[in-house]
């Protein structure tokens, strides 16, 4: 047929159609699960020297982790690129909430959000390791004790370590004294970094405050237990394990400018006025930048 | 130079009849001589060769007259106890340990000829609890000092080690701190441990454990007594695994228990002879325990041949698993295909009820 002409269906200006792609299937979302139940079993994973386990974080703790950090408090985080995607590096950032979900939930970000997907590797006191349960499953997820020996040898290793300097003085502290930054240790952080040479990158978590705003401290019933704080929050214990849920407030973690100490040469770490120095000037960052994160958030829930 | 007398104690278990029997081997060595207070057993007398066994308690001063009249020159002390279970209880056990350790130094201090001593200690004595750093070199301490047991007898036997070294700083001292061992034929406390079909670990804890294999813990001991390496140094496999992970992978039922109840269960397990679950004990399946071995790669310059993970495979042949690994492998692909199966169905079902909408069909033409 000479006369026949090619009538098109669909013009070209007209975008083609595109299926939308498929999100991983139920049947390979449940032969990857059966896959990790028997890895599980008969212990064919991983773990290095300080009882990382990168299989069940990946596979469990993180998946529980991600929608509380996507969903429940949907953090923000800014200032990635100021995180190096290779080699050491250390992150210092303010700690509060009374229980440290903001250091679970800058693991995420730093997994999640980081073009490198870089794993923290948090230092912990050793109340978290002397705890059953709690201490085995922060091991698995990466953290260890936090002292000069560990945190050097995981810097040197190439390692993202992720530091709280104010410890148990900021995460439990009265809700009246939110944002406001606590002493910073004896800077031990600060003498690891110049030995290894790793900048500092400051790190400031807004929202945290919010989730467990602590009203009273049971100081007595704390002793007993060998705590250093027993919260008293407005749901807790007032509503018993509801209590426990915590407030949705909305979280914004930034990065800071690396502050680089590979300029003082190892030796400056035996020098304690530079290491005071250097301890109050990223103090100041993170105070700094905690103020100018709240300025930009419009409400603590939106 | 090589020695030309050695004097062994413990040769008896297999680790120190299996030093024997190697530096029997030796041509270049004179005069192996293997001290323990019981006499080796026939398989390991075979093995020992030339080796001259005498019956002897370190505990007595004869030792002293053996060290004398062969005119010993290295001395490898090696008759340390590591368990209640193997020397009686826990009284004679200490006795053999520090007063036993104590007798071989003045023994060995009075002896002209002595011009090496080789201590076989343990990594315990750096003790296991949460302040722990991760990994421990050399240099470090214990942080919380390990109060009794076999880690506190180790301590104190290394402190008497220190003295005689500054006692006699003619003689060249060298102390290996060795991490678990395991392998088929040696018998320590986690191939013990291990070999239960059902393994009771503390409820909420996870110890990371580093093995060594017995073929390098030989190897290690026999370069210490021939070469010339002078101080401290840890002695282990690279890498390490968790305590759960090793039972996993040993087809192991683990059952965690609540901390005291597993100190019952120990109790009970002691009585009949089995494994040691002792407060130290415990504190090690809670925390475990990881040493740095870049000294033993570096300066004593051995590299052990198998990795914790390598050693523990190696051991696993000599263990039947209780769950085998293809169990899990056919269960697991039984529930695959069961679930798929359901799927299948759910989702021809979902098809009938709620079709697909099509994709979106022919537009009106532009031009016909």
């Amino acid at each position: 047929m000479p006369e026949a002409r090619v009538i098109q269906l669909r013009p070209d200006d007209d975008e083609p159609y595109v299926p939308p792609a498929p999100a991983p299937g139920w049947e390979d979302r449940l032969a990857g699960g059966l896959e990790f139940l028997r890895r599980r079993l008969t212990g064919e994973y991983e773990t290095d020297e300080f009882g990382f386990d990168p299989d069940l974080t990946d596979h469990l703790l993180l998946p529980i982790l991600r929608p509380l950090f996507q969903k429940w408090f949907r953090v923000e985080t800014q200032g990635l690129e100021n995180v190096p995607s290779t080699g050491g590096a250390l992150v210092v950032a303010n700690h509060s909430g009374t229980i440290p979900v903001d250091a679970m939930m800058t693991t995420v970000a730093l997994h999640d959000d980081h073009p490198a997907r870089r794993r923290l590797r948090l230092l912990g006191a050793d109340l978290v390791f002397d705890m059953p349960v709690i201490g085995s499953l922060s091991r698995k997820m990466g953290s260890t004790l936090a002292c000069n020996e560990d945190a050097e040898r995981l810097l040197t290793e190439g390692e993202l370590v992720g530091v709280f300097p104010e410890g148990f003085k900021g995460i439990g502290k009265p809700f009246r004294e939110r944002y406001t930054l606590q002493r910073f240790g004896r800077g031990g952080f600060v003498t690891a970094a110049l030995r290894t040479g790793v900048p500092i990158v400051p790190c400031a978590i807004v929202g945290a405050e919010e989730i467990y705003p602590l009203i009273g401290n049971a100081k007595t019933a704390a002793r007993l237990l060998g705590l250093p704080y027993l919260p008293i929050t407005p749901t807790f214990p007032l509503l018993g394990p509801l209590g426990l849920v915590p407030l949705p407030s909305k979280w914004l973690i930034a990065f800071g400018e690396p502050i680089e100490t590979a300029s003082y040469g190892p030796g400056a770490a035996e020098d304690p006025m530079l290491v005071f120095n250097l301890t109050d000037q990223v103090r100041e960052t993170i105070q700094h930048s905690l103020y100018q994160l709240l300025l930009q958030r419009r409400s603590v829930f939106s | 130079m090589p020695p030309a007398v050695v004097l062994v104690t413990g040769v008896s278990r297999w680790l120190g009849g299996a030093l024997a029997a190697e530096l029997a081997a030796d041509p270049s060595i004179e005069r192996v001589i293997g001290v323990d207070t019981v006499p080796p057993s026939q398989a390991m007398l075979r093995r020992l060769g030339r080796t001259e066994f005498v019956r002897a308690d370190i505990r007595n001063p004869l030792i002293g007259k053996v060290i004398a009249a062969a005119s010993v020159d290295t001395v490898v002390h090696m008759n340390i106890s590591s368990t209640p279970a193997g020397s009686g209880g826990r009284v004679p056990m200490k006795e053999l340990n520090v007063i036993g350790t104590m007798q071989l130094l003045a023994a060995c201090q009075r002896a002209p000829t002595v011009r090496r001593f080789v201590l076989k200690s343990t990594s315990a004595v750096y003790g296991a609890s949460s302040r722990d750093p991760a990994v421990f070199t050399e240099a470090m301490q214990a942080r919380r000092v390990p109060s009794g047991g076999f880690a506190k007898d180790s301590l104190d036997i290394e402190g008497y080690v220190r003295a005689f070294a500054r006692r006699r700083p003619d003689v060249d001292v060298a102390v290996l701190r060795f991490t678990n061992f395991i392998g088929p034929r040696i018998d320590s406390l986690l191939t013990g441990f291990f070999r239960m079909p059902v393994v009771p670990t503390a409820l909420g804890y996870d110890a990371r454990v580093q093995l060594l294999h017995e073929d390098d813990a030989l190897a290690v001991l026999t370069r210490a007594t021939t070469g010339s390496f002078v101080g401290t140094v840890n002695v282990g496999g690279q890498g390490t695994l968790l305590l759960s992970q090793a039972i996993r992978r040993l087809g192991r039922v683990e059952v965690p228990l609540p901390t005291p109840a597993l100190g019952s269960v120990g109790r009970l397990s002691r009585r009949f002879g089995f494994v040691d679950y002792s407060p130290e004990q415990m504190r090690f399946l809670n925390f475990g325990r990881v040493v740095d071995t870049t000294v033993l790669r570096e300066e004593f310059g051995y590299t052990p041949r198998y990795t914790t993970e390598a050693a523990l495979t190696d051991y696993a042949r000599t263990v039947p698993p209780v769950v085998s690994p293809r169990l899990v492998e056919s269960a697991s692909a039984r529930v695959r295909s069961v679930l798929e199966r359901a799927g299948d169905t759910a989702s021809a079902v979902g098809e009938r009820l709620r079709p697909t909408p099509p994709a979106p069909g022919l537009r009106a033409v532009r031009d016909a």
